[in-house]
């Protein structure tokens, strides 16, 4: 749950998702779910005249099965907050483990 | 499936400021990230905005499909009233077509398994009329000619890729499936 969280955290932020078909699409990250399913805003995709069929789409839903990268904007994360939500999560999975 | 509408009021309720407290309306929500309802961080929430809007829905064989969805469960598994499937040919497929060209074929009702869909995009009906730039409207024999031209350039290409990436020791990420 620990990416869902952070995503969570980012809701607001323009971000640019590259999914598996190397189709880029930048734009407001709206929502995110348990899946890492994300909704984007306000798109623009890169290499627009090599996707046509985006021309006339404003949002967009994202499988997260199909997502290889969310670039994200660095000064929305919070490193240590992150660092630490990580470090919680492994005692976590360790305790789970016992 | 849950019946939950992100119109629901929230488990916690933490509202400051606005009297009697806003509604978590999706998309007009009160300030991030703090105090958002659960709720609206589900498969069905983000769907839901989308049902009965006109869709572009992007599968995973690179078919692109137009339609209304009308029903999803929480997979993205989705139905979809009267679509149809657009086919676009990139320019420079034939030697004498400088433009890209495009198509339509009515396919009716659709239901789409979840694990095909790429992404879903909500269709800026502003914009729906206007041909994508550098693209025009062909007939549909026409475009899908061209298209099963294309396919097999497309495949003789990746194919000739895939065998000098191998000779080197690479294997490639999607060996032997061409995603569009």
């Amino acid at each position: 749950m620990l990416f869902f969280s952070f995503f969570k955290t980012l809701i607001d932020h323009e971000v640019t998702v590259e999914l598996k078909n190397d189709i880029q699409i930048r734009g407001v990250l709206k929502s995110v779910d348990q899946y890492l399913n994300i909704k984007l805003d306000n798109i623009q995709v890169m290499e627009e005249t090599k996707y046509p069929h985006m021309s006339a789409v404003k949002n967009v839903f994202i499988r997260g099965s199909v997502v290889r990268y969310v670039h994200l904007p660095a000064n929305a994360v919070d490193i240590p907050l992150l660092e630490d939500a990580t470090r919680r999560e492994a005692a976590n999975q360790a305790g789970k483990g016992k | 499936m849950e019946n939950l509408t992100i119109s629901d009021p929230p488990p916690p309720p933490l509202q400051h400021g606005g009297p009697g407290g806003m509604p978590p309306v999706l998309g007009r929500a009160p300030p991030p990230p703090q105090q958002l309802p659960a709720q609206m961080f589900t498969t069905a929430a983000q769907l839901l905005d989308l049902t009965d809007k006109k869709l572009m829905v992007a599968l995973r064989d690179g078919r692109k499909l137009l339609g209304i969805l009308r029903s999803w469960d929480q997979f993205a598994n989705l139905v979809l009233q009267s679509t149809r499937e657009r086919i676009f040919v990139a320019p420079g497929t034939a030697p004498d077509q400088p433009r890209g060209l495009y198509a339509d074929i009515d396919r009716g009702l659709f239901l789409v398994r979840g694990e095909n869909v790429l992404l879903l995009g909500e269709i800026d009906l502003d914009k729906d009329d206007d041909a994508p730039p550098g693209y025009d409207l062909a007939e549909v024999e026409v475009v899908q000619n061209l298209s099963k031209q294309r396919k097999q350039q497309d495949k003789t290409k990746e194919k000739q890729k895939v065998k000098m990436l191998a000779k080197e020791g690479f294997e490639g990420e999607n060996l032997g499936e061409i995603l569009l």
